[in-house]
């Protein structure tokens, strides 16, 4: 068993609320800077720049988990992480068909599709911060679906947080994990006990990029193992 | 003066989908809020409250609070879940087309008022 350094939450330039110096290189040598050796990359309600992480990623020997942020019809947002890009863009394509709006630049922001090269190939016009129609519980469905993992994103912030938006945490809801956005609040999540956490640096600029990190204890780096350390599988060890 | 949430569906146009016999509850105020954290925070025994969600958490929250009644704004339709749990619970669901504002300005015209400090 091995330990690895985890930031499961990291916007790209992508993201209307994100820094533009948010490109694929940056992310990926300040996540090097910051001793991360996996890097979940989830811009809201999209996925369009994995790809150009993942290409400069795999050089520097950092795992790139691609996933995206959605938003939920009752406005909570839930990490989706997969383990291939081809469930990813499929997954994609369902949020988008329940996406709705168009993104007006000067209100609230560019979204940037990279290359690798960092080249701009392209603008999402979907309304990305908007709220998709898809109920929690079918989104986190959609996602083991898709074979990803549900974490609910910042659980302990009142905006678009779990707990927030509907009270508590609905009977039922088969999430993978909780991220919290201050892991010292662990102990005053109601229900908290329930499932593992995470933390997670939620970076919107560079210099947020590991800011917090979730350690796996596991033999390899790849989303399979980050699953069984979730249910704490043999000796695998989540820790924040 | 006090209304009943039967009233206030025929005044306001509202589909309800609840049995007939729980219209005759009073309404002693309103109360309206898509944050459910907030409203279990504010919410008072005996209001109406006025949201957009439609999940069933929002019957536990009002079950929780003892609301007198949920009012679902923009014509949203609750999930499967909720018409169930709201039946059990014996929680009046009411839709109504209009946005929270408009419904909650013709409850004020209603007389539908919260008292003086609340």
């Amino acid at each position: 068993m091995k330990e690895f350094k985890a930031d499961l939450h990291i916007h790209t330039c992508l993201s209307p609320c994100a820094d533009l110096e948010m490109s694929p290189r940056n992310i990926v040598s300040e996540a090097k800077r910051k001793g991360l050796q996996v890097i979940g990359i989830c811009d809201h309600n999209s996925a369009e720049n994995v790809p150009a992480v993942e290409k400069n990623a795999v050089r520097e020997g950092i795992l790139v988990i691609g996933g995206m942020e959605v938003t939920s019809k009752e406005e909570v947002h839930i990490l989706a992480l997969f383990g291939s890009e081809e469930r990813l863009f499929s997954f994609q394509g369902t949020v988008h068909e329940n996406l709705h709006g168009t993104n007006d630049e000067k209100r609230y922001g560019e979204q940037v599709i990279v290359n690798e090269e960092e080249e701009v190939i392209g603008f999402s016009d979907k309304l990305l911060i908007g709220a998709t129609d898809i109920t929690l519980e079918r989104l986190v469905d959609l996602i083991h679906e898709f074979e990803g993992l549900a974490i609910a994103a910042h659980v302990d912030r009142e905006g678009f947080g779990i707990i927030g938006q509907l009270g508590f945490i609905p009977e039922g809801l088969h999430l993978d994990a909780l991220e919290l956005a201050d892991p010292s609040k662990r102990d005053r999540i109601p229900q908290g006990g329930r499932w593992p956490f995470i933390t997670s640096s939620d970076a919107h600029q560079l210099q947020e990029v590991g800011r917090r990190s979730t350690t796996f204890l596991m033999e390899a780096a790849n989303i399979a193992e980050i699953r069984q350390c979730l249910s704490s599988v043999d000796e695998r060890r989540t820790r924040i | 003066m006090t209304r009943t949430l039967k009233e206030i569906a025929e005044a306001l146009n509202l589909a309800a989908i609840t049995r007939e016999d729980l219209l005759a509850r009073k309404v002693t105020g309103g109360y309206a809020g898509d944050l459910l954290s907030d409203v279990l925070a504010h919410a008072g025994k005996g209001q109406v409250w006025i949201t957009l969600q439609t999940h069933a958490n929002v019957v536990a929250v009002a079950s929780a609070k003892e609301l007198c009644g949920i009012i679902i704004v923009h014509g949203r339709t609750p999930e499967e879940g909720t018409l169930r749990k709201a039946e059990d619970e014996h929680i009046p669901l009411l839709v109504s087309p209009l946005s929270t504002y408009d419904v909650v300005c013709r409850l004020y015209q209603l007389g539908v008022k919260n008292g003086e400090g609340v």
